[in-house]
């Protein structure tokens, strides 16, 4: 399912940066904040709005890590994978939920579009390691099994919503 | 809006008056790592009580009551993660750590009703307990200067920061020095820069002061991107106004109207600090125009990074904030020439912006006195990894690995032996036992093939497998190479995929000779600092830890079983009772056998994931 975009929408983040092509990408993390991806139709959208091609939004948006041009989760997970959690034994972790999830590391975002698993380099809590975070609330010192737990939590909240 | 130095004058006058009102202050740890442990709740329940016990109390210096209020705040980030989440009650200068909301009730009745300590919730080591912050070891053998304020003021109050005496510096500066002045006091401190460089911040400030552009810009360069380093994170949230009176002088010094601060995206708390502190400062004519009533105009905005980690470098950082791929170019030209939208640029780390503020006011002598000669003041280090007190340290450059590790870190965990510890992030290398007594800077890291970085000090004890960890860092630096030059993207992948091989127990012969060769062409015409030093972790795993790369190839052997495809799992049919429990717990079905007689692993289906051998009660399933 495609989203359409809403213009009244974009057009409130284009005044907020006063149509700068420069703020580019200030301008795409605030959309990512709105529909939590970038859907295709910003592209043509701010292209013509902003007179830069398309490609050279569609390049900085490929070439940042925190741009996905894909649907994310309703809970997106993120664990850590920095030195110290990785130390702290972070793999174990990541593996359990893919693992209960049917994810991978090519597959992030389950059919149902519940949960996005993805792994981010170094939240800076490392005295927490091993840490994640479920929609940029950090926890620490995660294992396996709390990992687990967290997700059967987070399946009963969704079922109660 | 403060017009003259008269106004800031009366102001701290009327803050710390207010400040010293305050007969008890609750300083609850707002960092990151306190919050992800409720430290957030503690606040609520302090404010909850207090309302109900009818106590006076000051949430803000701007709204206080009459008489003599209790002060709660959230304060940023004490530094002793570990023992998250903290408390600290001033004048008495307690320390409560991993305290629970049900603990609140006590602390408030003890420490702000009487006079007393609660004992049970103090720093106990062995058979010691600490009342006091300054007396715990952690604290009590380091040297704060960027960190003075961290834990100890409201991060969100400038009025806080005005009345721990704040842009008094800023305030002799403008109205006591000349731009040169200020730039000569710098010149005297040798202050270093402490992003990882450590190029002499002064002679950076004069080779742009000394050019005629019309524009000239003030970059921060807050994307900490080292995995296993927070020092910048920590400044940004705790103290954001001393960073932004560094960033101020040096607009005074090399005559900028524009700053910018590069924040990493995953540190939100820190992004909305520093806007809180740019507004505030704007409120107040520390920012704008004609600050303070003098004729310097300058103003900061915030750029928030987008998850790359190659954007620390100069030239890539600058392209990132004009809006495009964040990719470096070739140097020379450089920064200070042809910076931020091509005009000569100061670009800093948060920590050496951080370090000016004392040294306009106590001189450039003074920062000098401390430290060697060649790396004066002091340095930042987020210690973490398998160490016993994680956390943000500062002490004097100079001060000895032994003494970071087992003085003020405690040591190891678990009682496990200190292995090594990587120092510079994925740039950087690993020291080891060897180096314990190496006095900890610039040049004396240089020497042993390391580098100080940014400072992330990531301890390893000996359940370690190097190899592993230099797998690790490439993997990292393959994943954030632009791809721009050849080397580092072409080279970085044939690196990692000979470490993998190794790991995974297919290695072969000349494989190390072979990453030697690799590491040094790349080093050498890899375009950035990125591609330069991605090799490093490499480097110094071979120097240090050869016999474990040869472990790996020639014997098939992790020697500190990691590495997971390396294990030999297998069971022991004298103590094997043929429950089968090892059998219903494998994922992939490779254990078999009859009921009451012992089970068997059919090692080609295998995947060494361990789970029988935690599901054994009899300790039968073992590992060579």
């Amino acid at each position: 399912m495609e989203t359409v975009c809403d213009a009244v929408q974009l057009d409130r983040i284009l005044e907020k940066y006063q149509y700068d092509p420069g703020s580019i990408i200030a301008i795409l993390q605030d959309t990512q904040e709105v529909y939590h991806y970038l859907p295709r139709c910003v592209f043509p959208y701010f292209s013509g709005k902003l007179g830069i091609s398309e490609a050279r939004i569609f390049s900085i948006a490929t070439f940042y890590e925190n741009f996905s041009l894909e649907p994310k989760g309703k809970y997106v997970i993120k664990v850590c994978d920095g030195t110290a959690c990785h130390v702290r034994k972070s793999t174990a972790i990541l593996d359990r939920l893919r693992s209960e999830l049917g994810l991978s590391s090519s597959k992030k975002t389950t059919d149902d579009l519940l949960f996005t698993v993805e792994t981010v380099s170094c939240l800076g809590a490392c005295g927490l390691a091993p840490t994640l975070t479920v929609n940029d609330k950090v926890m620490g010192m995660m294992s396996p099994e709390k990992a687990a737990e967290l997700l059967k939590e987070l399946k009963e909240e969704n079922a109660d919503a | 809006m403060l017009k003259s130095r008269e106004d800031l004058q009366k102001i701290r006058e009327f803050y710390k008056e207010r400040l010293d009102r305050q007969k008890v202050k609750i300083l609850i740890c707002a960092g990151t790592a306190c919050v992800a442990n409720g430290s957030l709740a503690l606040y609520d329940t302090f404010m909850k009580l207090i309302r109900e016990k009818g106590i006076d109390c000051a949430v803000d210096l701007e709204h206080e009551p009459e008489g003599n209020p209790v002060g709660v705040k959230k304060s940023g980030c004490h530094g002793f993660c570990e023992m998250g989440p903290l408390v600290r009650v001033e004048p008495k200068g307690y320390l409560y750590v991993k305290v629970k909301p049900e603990d609140c009730e006590e602390i408030l009745e003890a420490s702000v009703v009487n006079d007393t300590c609660v004992e049970r919730l103090t720093y106990h080591k062995g058979d010691e307990s600490h009342k006091h912050q300054e007396s715990i070891p952690f604290y009590k053998l380091q040297k704060r200067v960027v960190l003075e304020h961290c834990g100890h003021i409201d991060a969100t109050s400038i009025g806080e920061y005005i009345a721990n005496g704040g842009y008094a510096a800023l305030e002799k500066a403008l109205f006591e020095l000349t731009p040169e002045e200020v730039l000569h006091e710098v010149e005297i401190s040798n202050l270093r820069g402490r992003g990882g460089g450590g190029f002499p911040t002064a002679r950076k400030w004069s080779q742009v002061k000394r050019q005629k552009a019309k524009d000239k810009y003030i970059v921060c360069n807050g994307d900490e991107g080292d995995p296993g380093a927070f020092m910048d994170r920590s400044v940004m949230e705790s103290d954001p106004h001393k960073m932004l009176e560094g960033m101020i002088l040096a607009a005074y010094v090399c005559g900028a109207k524009q700053g910018y601060i590069y924040v990493r995206a995953e540190y939100p708390l820190a992004v909305k600090r520093l806007g809180i502190a740019i507004e505030q400062a704007k409120e107040f004519g520390i920012l704008g125009d004609r600050i303070l009533g003098t004729g310097l105009c300058f103003d900061i905005k915030i750029s928030r990074g987008a998850g790359a980690f190659v954007c620390g470098e100069g030239s890539a950082l600058t392209a990132s904030i004009e809006g495009k791929r964040g990719m470096p170019r070739v140097k020379p030209p450089r920064t200070v020439e042809h910076g931020l939208y091509d005009s000569p640029t100061v670009l800093n780390n948060v920590e050496t912006y951080a370090n000016v503020p004392a040294i306009v006011i106590n001189g450039g002598e003074w920062f000098r006195s401390i430290g060697p000669e060649n790396s004066p003041g002091t340095k930042a280090f987020a210690l973490t990894g398998n160490i016993m007190n994680t956390g943000l340290i500062e002490v004097a450059m100079g001060t000895t690995l032994r003494e970071v590790i087992y003085d003020i870190g405690g040591g190891m965990r678990d009682g496990a032996e200190f292995k090594a510890v990587q120092i510079g992030g994925p740039s950087g290398g690993c020291l080891t036992k060897e180096h314990l007594d190496l006095p900890l800077d610039f040049d004396n890291l240089k020497k042993v093939g390391a580098m100080i970085g940014s400072g992330g000090l990531v301890v390893m004890d000996n359940h370690t497998c190097m190899v592993e960890v230099a797998r690790f860092f490439m993997s990292f630096t393959q994943n954030e190479s632009c791809g721009k030059c050849v080397p580092c993207r072409e080279g970085t992948k044939r690196m990692l995929e000979i470490l993998e091989r190794i790991v995974a127990g297919n290695g072969e012969p000349g494989d190390v000779e072979l990453l030697e060769e690799l590491a040094e062409t790349i080093s050498a015409t890899a375009l950035c600092g990125l591609g330069k030093s991605a090799a490093q972790p490499v480097l110094s795993t071979i120097k240090y830890f050869r016999d474990e790369y040869e472990a790996h190839i020639n014997d098939k052997v992790c020697p500190t079983k990691n590495c997971q495809k390396l294990r030999k799992i297998y069971i022991d049919p004298a103590l094997c009772k043929g429950c089968s429990k090892c059998a219903r717990n494998c994922p992939v079905g490779a254990i078999t056998g009859q009921i009451k007689s012992p089970f068997v692993i059919d090692s080609a289906k295998c995947v060494k994931c361990g789970a029988c051998v935690s599901a054994c009660a009899f300790h039968a399933v073992k590992e060579d």
